[in-house]
């Protein structure tokens, strides 16, 4: 893979083999040395042609040896005469296969508040993090804070961001964790110079646990608490549109609704149809979230999945979304070996890679997301998983990308490589299914970052006789500079 | 025992243990050890779908009629069609020889906390009807088909003794095999559990660095049930009132707040739900007479109800009825005035009595339970054997559903190899709705079949992981970089932005 620019220097043309490689890397250094002064001059290149790739669209067919133009970060052109406009850089497709940007379906990626441990400055970010009086029934709203928004809370200064794209993710949709409502997600891209810039689209979802954040002296303690006090609390949403709206048309000798933010803010997000997340891993759980959906009256979407194999027809009845934990279930690492997990533990363990191929059987839109796993470079294996236990790899790709633009309300700008969609995309030496294959470059909003392979680290010097600063510690401005 | 005391020691280890009583432990572990196989298995099995069964041959303890002795049941439709000595198989019935065995009503558990995911107690608070058990019933939970397998057929399914005033509660049929939404007890009323005494009070535990929660005596727990009613009441009378002004045509009313706490007592001042009371104590059981009276609602179940024989005449009276246990006692203050002698004299005094679980191992040997009542006190065959089959159907208000060996009713049914008021006596076949859920040969040819799949999956993760480590070994420096920053790249990797 080469870049340069179209009509750059004739030498370069000229040179050839290692010479060209080496002037490449010498370029690249060049290039870098200049951040400051080139992006204070708009120098950054904003046009790029990839030529002569295998253009995997997702959403039309396989295109052999095509060409894919990128410019101020939307996708201008794709196909096979495609026409490169004079200030593209070009680079050469060849053996490459270019796919649209993957989507994590659900994840913490790139927010604040993620991996902050509690305490005063988490508290600051998050309400949820502060340690909260005992809640006595559904009026005090524990584990409600609904108003916290995804967008809001962007940072680039997550560092897995850089591994999450490195590993094919251009793209998260972002959900604020803790407390039963912890708040609003957003779609977020996963570069950007200001953390706004980040933004696809913001609340696009109103994420729900069913985990009781309470317990024997603080509401709610179980399960059928939560489930009672969610109940409630959509009832009086609804109860406070109605209420404002009739209070605002005859106040006289009538009492004041009260106000509350939750009830507030959840109104807002339902009146402009905001997806309810709703967890549902196993049949149990699964059956009782469609039952949910529908007594909530909600635009509901399953997070989970996992047993999808055994409840797809009736997750395809509802037309209800589902994504599918990529996280596997797997044997716990200090599991007892004197106590053998039952039959149906194992079971599971064994079908839940195959959920995603009897959702697709059965007809359900599905998007997979990154659940619990931290190596972002065992997300693809996980979905590789799927693809042993019978889903096609079409079926897997469009799972990481069209289909949750779809779910998401952002198919009109993202999960495809189609011309005026938004230029997120990756370039692979092979399919992205294969285990060899090595993802070369990733597009975000247009923007180019190369994945070089890794040169065999040094040996760590953080407790060298020389006293010299550990590598990471260098390596920390430059990621800082490049944002 | 109480059903907060049993389920803190079955769920949690965080609360003080208590001590059981010993005779359920020797029957539980052999109960456990007997079913250990079917424990992991069995499971999405579906029940023999069989329109048409004759069970021939049985001593038939209808319960409701007297015994027959070699006499046949003829199951349609999920129904028990005809009764009685001389039955002829319908062309094309799976017919049953049940030579030499016991045929009785399915039984019923009127206490009982299996199938509950996530928690027996939302005992954050005093008053939790909000709670509602039927949301949370897990189909998955091994203890129907160990219930099953000693012959139970419905159980009422409780929330715990935490609170005054506890979540809603249902009645289900151990479907085993069937999602959550087919195991509800069709057109049963559902119920509310209320707790008197030592447990809403919290005598016997505190959370360290926690303020006690309200109330703490027997007269706060009058208190929490008379405020709840009170405020039910109002909360009623606001409906009420809303809904006559909007019929006389009044424009832009704000509506009342639906108030899912107190809908469900509200049903109860309807006739609507039943009260299941957890009580102990003669006093206390009069109270909460006194307080019903004074709000108009009827206590349907006293559970536990161990001083009950002290206040029988008043439970009669009330039209309430008593669940008890055979025999357990003196495991706390509150318990030290059982005596077993509890189901007989309050059976004597005309109160409708049943003898219940509390605990899914104990559920498996209700018949056994149900047999001490004729040596401590004298009831009948048919007495003691109604103290699990009828009158819990009575009390659960599905007497013409289920309860005796009677044409038209469901054909709930069990199957002993011994009179089942016998110790020796095993569950052979449990039907519900007609079908088997339960066959003790299938369950045992099973077995072998079931290991070796169970063996099969484990072997199969061995594999996967030696393979997992076998090739890390094989690339030790890949996964190296994997772990490790990356010094150089990191620049470069940025650099391709610019």
């Amino acid at each position: 893979m080469s870049v340069t620019k179209r009509h750059g220097n004739p030498l370069v043309l000229a040179l050839g083999g290692i010479f060209f490689a080496i002037f490449a890397i010498f370029a690249i250094f060049a290039i870098f040395a200049a951040v400051p002064q080139a992006a204070a001059q708009g120098g950054e290149p904003s046009s790029f042609a990839i030529r002569g790739a295998r253009v995997v669209a997702v959403s039309g067919p396989i295109l052999e040896e095509a060409t894919v133009v990128v410019s101020r970060g939307m996708i201008v052109a794709v196909g096979k005469d495609a026409a490169i406009p004079s200030e593209a850089w070009i680079i050469d497709g060849k053996g490459l296969t270019v796919y649209p940007g993957l989507i994590d379906g659900l994840t913490d990626v790139a927010l604040l508040s993620a991996g902050v441990a509690p305490g005063r400055l988490a508290a600051e970010i998050s309400p949820a993090h502060a340690p909260q009086p005992a809640a006595s029934g559904p009026e005090d709203r524990p584990g409600a804070t609904p108003w916290r928004s995804a967008a809001d809370e962007a940072t680039l200064s997550d560092k897995r961001i850089e591994s999450w794209r490195e590993a094919g993710f251009t793209t998260v949709v972002a959900a604020p964790k803790d407390g039963i409502f912890p708040g609003q997600a957003a779609v977020l891209n996963l570069a950007g110079d200001r953390p706004g810039g980040m933004v696809v689209k913001g609340a696009v979802a109103v994420p729900l646990s069913l985990n009781p954040v309470g317990s024997f002296r603080s509401f709610p303690g179980s399960l059928m608490g939560v489930l009672g006090y969610v109940h409630q609390v959509w009832l009086d949403t609804e109860w406070y549109k109605q209420a404002s709206a009739g209070y605002a048309k005859n106040p006289r000798g009538q009492a004041r609704p009260a106000y509350d933010r939750s009830e507030a803010v959840l109104q807002q997000a339902l009146d402009s149809k905001a997806l309810v997340l709703i967890p549902a891993n196993n049949s149990v759980q699964i059956r009782r979230a469609l039952a949910l959906a529908e007594r909530w009256k909600v635009r509901a979407v399953l997070y989970g999945g996992q047993m999808g194999y055994e409840t797809a027809g009736e997750i395809a009845a509802k037309k209800i979304p589902v994504l599918v934990n990529l996280q596997w279930p797997e044997k716990s690492k200090d599991a007892d070996p004197d106590e053998p997990p039952t039959l149906r533990v194992l079971r599971f363990r064994d079908r839940a890679p195959s959920a995603p191929a009897a959702l697709a059987r059965a007809g359900v839109k599905f998007a997979f997301y990154s659940g619990a796993i931290s190596a972002p470079k065992d997300i693809l294996k996980a979905a590789r998983k799927a693809v042993d236990a019978g889903l096609a790899e079409d079926a897997a790709l469009r799972a990481l990308t069209l289909s949750p633009a779809e779910i998401f309300g952002v198919a009109d700008r993202l999960g495809s490589i189609e011309a005026g969609k938004i230029a997120n995309l990756i370039v692979a030496d092979g399919s992205l299914f294969a285990e060899k294959t090595k993802i070369k470059i990733v597009f975000v909003d247009g923007r180019k970052f190369e994945i070089r392979e890794t040169p065999k680290p040094a040996e760590p010097t953080k407790n060298g006789p020389t006293g010299e600063k550990p590598a990471e510690e260098f390596a920390l401005p430059m990621a800082g500079g490049a944002q | 025992m109480s059903c907060f005391v049993n389920r803190t020691l079955k769920r949690t280890k965080t609360q003080p243990a208590m001590p059981l009583a010993n005779r359920s432990a020797a029957r539980t572990l052999l109960a456990a050890g007997l079913l250990f196989f079917s424990a992991c298995a069995v499971h999405a099995a579906p029940p023999d779908a069989a329109p048409v069964i004759l069970i021939r041959n049985a001593t038939l303890l209808t319960v409701s009629h007297g015994t027959i002795e070699h006499g046949s049941v003829l199951i349609r439709d999920g129904k028990i069609a005809a009764v009685g000595q001389k039955i002829e198989a319908p062309a094309g019935a799976q017919v049953i020889d049940a030579t030499g065995q016991f045929l009785m009503p399915g039984i019923i558990d009127c206490h009982s906390h299996i199938a509950i995911e996530g928690g027996v107690n939302e005992g954050s608070v005093s008053v939790s009807s909000i709670a509602d058990v039927a949301e949370v019933i897990d189909p998955d939970d091994m203890d129907i088909y160990y219930d099953l397998a000693g012959g139970v057929t419905s159980s009422n399914i409780l929330h715990g003794s935490a609170n005054a005033i506890g979540g809603q509660t249902i009645l289900i049929k151990l479907r085993w095999g069937q999602p959550a939404d087919r195991l509800p007890f069709e057109g049963a009323l559902p119920g509310i559990k209320f707790a008197l005494g030592e447990n809403p009070k919290r005598s016997n535990f505190s959370f360290p660095g926690a303020p006690k929660r309200y109330p703490a005596t027997r007269m706060g727990v009058e208190e929490v049930i008379r405020a709840a009613f009170t405020e039910a009441r109002d909360y009623k009378k606001k409906l009420d009132d809303y809904n006559r002004r909007l019929k006389a045509g009044e424009k832009d009313l704000i509506a009342p707040r639906t108030d899912l706490r107190l809908e469900p007592l509200v049903e109860v001042l309807e006739g609507k739900r039943y009260v299941h009371a957890h009580s102990y104590r003669a006093d206390e059981i009069v109270m909460l007479l006194r307080v019903a009276r004074e709000f108009g609602f009827k206590v349907r179940t006293f559970q536990h109800v161990l001083e009950g024989y002290k206040v029988a005449d008043e439970i009669a009276a009330s039209g309430a009825s008593a669940s008890t246990f055979s025999d357990w006692w003196g495991y706390k203050m509150e318990a030290y005035d059982a005596i077993p002698y509890n189901a007989a004299l309050m059976t004597h005094r005309g109160v409708l009595v049943s003898i219940n679980s509390d605990s899914g191992q104990e559920a498996a040997h209700l018949n056994q339970e149900a047999a001490k009542t004729m040596k401590y006190g004298g009831l009948s065959e048919e007495e003691a054997l109604k103290l699990i089959t009828l009158n819990p159907a009575i009390q659960l208000g599905v007497e013409k559903r289920v309860g005796s060996i009677d044409p038209g009713k469901d054909a709930d049914l069990v199957l002993f190899n011994h009179h089942p008021l016998s110790a020796y006596a095993v569950a052979q076949m449990t039907f519900i709705d007609g079908r088997i859920y339960f066959d003790r040969q299938r369950d045992i040819a099973g077995r072998a079949t079931l290991q070796k799949e169970k063996d099969a999956l484990i072997e199969k993760e061995k594999k996967v992981a030696a393979a997992k480590e076998k090739s890390a070994e094989k690339k030790p420096e890949e996964k190296k970089s994997d772990e490790k920053p990356k010094p150089s790249s990191a620049g470069s990797a940025k650099g391709g932005a610019q």
